[in-house]
């Protein structure tokens, strides 16, 4: 059993979570992933790490309920246990492996759409530590929605915010933001690294191929072991078939087939607003017998 | 051998009953019924089914005893031999090992030996003792990576023998294949899988799951770190293979491996009580001929589908036990035989519509004896269908070796290790699906077996050279 040793609501539906998991802490690495596991009965959810502590022991996740399981694991309140936390798995991001002096030489910006925006910090995070400068942009619907961006601020070299209805920074999409970026003022990027939606990943992997900057995304295939058993989370990369899992979660986005992707990420939608709709039923109904 | 009496037949589930349930299909031999088969053995002076049992059972020997109805005794001589006799004596592939050299078989049906084998077993769990052993601590531990038939019979066996083991397992489940993979109506998971591991557990294993070795841990801090004198790796080969066809990322496709994952380890096929979902398909075409195709189909078919078998070579080839390919087929699991697929096909929305196949016809034998299957020309024809399940094999995962210098891989990725179990690196050890690819469970039982004397003598004789090591 593994304790939950902190829980902050950073937004509405989106909570965080600090896991005691000294194994995982130990091992962890920026980029990887881990499969949690809330109750007995459970799915096995995968999440990005967000942030990890050795000393402490502890394994930091950003959890949005969007389904039965994640609002499950949401319930749990702090002090409390969840059933499974197996991790990291996914091979590390590959700037992990990079000489930082080659690093520093380089421009690099994280492009992050929503609770996407949990697993930049620990990236941004290690660059920063490492002396290594990274601009970031947050997009998200509304000011509401923005998660960690104090965090993000006291480790990027410049942030940038970006919502849908313009109640905080640019108003629009991540990708006008950062057409803004390159094209109005002129600044100049060698890496972009993107983690959200799918969908936002896809728009963004189409613009800077059009501005010709190479661009890595953290994908969130569907799962089931997360070891490279099952295969739920094959996805097609230069025409190939590979594993979320184990060759990723990091690919390069000019390379990812993201219509595939989220249509693949689909698969068992139907069924899962089903058991979404009869477990907020089931708990509306124990409300009214209190 | 004239008055040989007739095979006693096992009680099972109906098969239109079993179709729509995950219960258990074969109910097993009750006392009398495993005494009057007991009474079938000739208890030959050169027993040839003993030959023919991967890890040597003394059948001729147990079989005597459930005869004389004392059953300690045959659960005891079964023991010196075997692990998980419960197990076994479900899943061998007992037509091909012990029952098919038997010689009663010969004019006759053979003794019922898997049956037989399970019946112990089970009495075994019911009757046993449920007390923890007193074993004397030598004061070295070993670690074993998986949780699977190999794993559970290395530690069993070190730990007799004084070991402080522990099993690290990935997954949150103990078992590997026998958990993940073999359906509940085949190996009951609670009232079976569960009860055999307590018995490893009642010898002082310790089990850690979620464990990832090569992720959470490597074999490296194993020895290095956390004080195991010795490694032994029995992670099996869990990598599932794909054809390569277009159209396999369709939606509806799935590996053997996730389907079976879904319904065996996550419970889908009870949705009332678990969370994870699995794909109710409507037509089902499962592609393989083997155990897992079997439990696929089979699976599939419970959970409500018209399922098919797809295989390229005749009937005669499955390699599937024959017990399996009988029940599927009672259950009304529809077999295209001589058939392979070349695309799948998709509707508008990108989810699977159809299994586009050729007939095949069977040419000459291969390196492997089997006649080799060619296509029938002009016989490409669409099968419809909602969902399709590749079940072409496993193969070992790459994540230990990887993570691992100095340990070795074959061409087919599985690990170098000599008979003994001995892999290319110094106090690291393998056996079973890791190191041979798919096969079966009893196979991994004794290599996981062989692998613990051969840990054995290794730490023995390092200890002998450890005053002249310096440190």
């Amino acid at each position: 059993m593994y304790q939950i040793l902190r829980k902050v609501k950073l937004a509405e539906n989106i909570y965080l979570m600090d896991i005691h998991a000294p194994r995982v802490a130990h091992s962890a690495h920026p980029g990887q992933f881990v499969i949690v596991r809330a109750t007995k009965e459970g799915e096995r959810i995968p999440l990005t790490i967000s942030d990890f502590d050795t000393e402490r022991g502890s394994v930091q996740i950003v959890v949005q309920t969007l389904g039965v399981s994640t609002l499950k694991l949401c319930e749990i309140a702090e002090g409390e246990c969840i059933e499974d936390f197996a991790g990291p798995l996914g091979r590390p991001s590959d700037f992990v492996y990079e000489n930082v002096e080659d690093l520093k030489a380089k421009r690099l910006l994280f492009i992050a759409g929503g609770v996407g925006t949990a697993p930049v910090y620990p990236q941004v995070k290690w660059l920063h530590e490492h002396g290594v400068e990274a601009d970031v942009i947050i997009g998200a619907k509304t000011k509401e929605l923005l998660i960690l961006t104090d965090e993000m601020r006291s480790v990027a070299s410049n942030l940038y915010i970006a919502t849908d209805d313009g109640s905080e920074g640019f108003k629009g999409m991540v990708t006008g933001c950062l057409k803004e970026l390159v094209e109005v003022q002129g600044k100049h990027y060698d890496t972009v690294i993107t983690i959200g939606p799918m969908i936002m990943m896809k728009f963004v992997a189409l613009t800077t191929k059009e501005l010709g900057i190479p661009t890595i995304a953290s994908l969130n295939s569907l799962m089931v072991d997360g070891t490279g058993m099952c295969g739920a989370c094959r996805v097609s990369v230069g025409g190939k078939t590979k594993f979320t899992c184990v060759d990723g979660p990091e690919f390069d986005a000019h390379e990812v087939d993201f219509d595939e992707a989220m249509r693949r990420s689909g698969q068992y939608r139907t069924e899962e607003q089903r058991r979404l709709e009869r477990y907020k039923d089931h708990k509306c109904r124990i409300g009214l017998d209190k | 051998m004239a008055n040989i009496i007739s095979r006693t037949p096992v009680r099972e589930q109906e098969p239109a009953t079993r179709a729509a349930n995950f219960e258990e299909v074969c109910y097993g031999f009750n006392l009398e019924e495993a005494q009057r088969e007991a009474s079938r053995c000739l208890h030959c002076r050169n027993p040839r089914c003993v030959k023919a049992c991967p890890v040597g059972i003394q059948i001729p020997n147990f079989i005597a005893a459930i005869a004389e109805g004392d059953l300690q005794m045959a659960a005891n001589i079964i023991a010196e031999d075997s692990l998980l006799p419960s197990i076994c004596g479900r899943v061998c592939p007992q037509e091909s090992q012990c029952e098919g050299s038997c010689i009663v078989g010969i004019k006759n049906e053979p003794v019922a030996i898997g049956k037989l084998e399970r019946f112990v077993g089970d009495w075994q769990l019911e009757n046993g003792t449920a007390e923890k052993a007193v074993i004397e601590p030598n004061g070295k531990k070993v670690a074993v990576v998986g949780s699977g038939p190999a794993g559970l019979a290395c530690a069993a066996d070190l730990a007799k023998w004084g070991y402080e083991v522990t099993v690290f397992e990935a997954l949150h489940r103990l078992g590997g294949v026998l958990s993940y993979g073999i359906p509940e109506f085949r190996l009951p998971k609670e009232r079976i899988v569960e009860r055999e591991i307590a018995k490893v557990e009642r010898l002082g294993v310790k089990f850690e799951k979620n464990i990832i070795v090569g992720r959470t841990l490597t074999i490296d801090s194993l020895l290095d770190e956390e004080g195991f004198a010795a490694v032994f790796i029995g992670s099996g080969a869990g990598l599932p293979k794909f054809m390569g066809i277009e159209g396999e990322n369709l939606n509806g496709v799935f590996s053997a491996n996730e389907f079976l994952t879904r319904i065996n380890l996550m419970g889908a096929y009870a949705p009332e009580r678990f969370d994870t979902p699995v794909r109710r398909g409507e037509k089902v075409a499962v592609v393989g001929g083997g155990n897992v195709a079997m439990d696929a189909v089979r699976s599939a078919k419970r959970l409500g589908a018209d399922a098919y078998i797809i295989y390229r070579r005749s009937e005669a080839e499955l390699p599937a036990r024959v017990e399996e390919v009988h029940h599927a087929k009672e259950e009304g699991v529809q077999f295209a035989m001589l058939t392979n697929p070349v695309a799948v096909v998709g509707d508008e929305k990108g989810w699977v519509r159809a299994l586009r196949c050729v007939r095949m016809e069977l040419g000459e034998p291969d390196e492997s004896g089997r006649r080799s299957p060619v296509v029938v020309e002009g016989s490409e024809f669409e099968l419809e269908c909602d969902t399709v399940i590749m079940a072409l094999g496993t193969s070992p995962n790459p994540l230990i070796a990887s993570t691992t210098e100095g340990l070795e891989r074959n061409r087919r990725g599985c690990l170098v290790a000599s008979e003994e179990g001995a892999t290319t690196r110094e106090g690291v050890f393998a056996g079973g699906d890791a190191v041979t690819g798919a096969a079966t469970v009893i196979l991994a039982m004794g290599a996981g077996r062989k692998a613990a004397k051969a840990i054995h003598d290794y730490i023995r004789s390092t200890v002998d050279r450890q005053p002249t090591k310096s440190k």
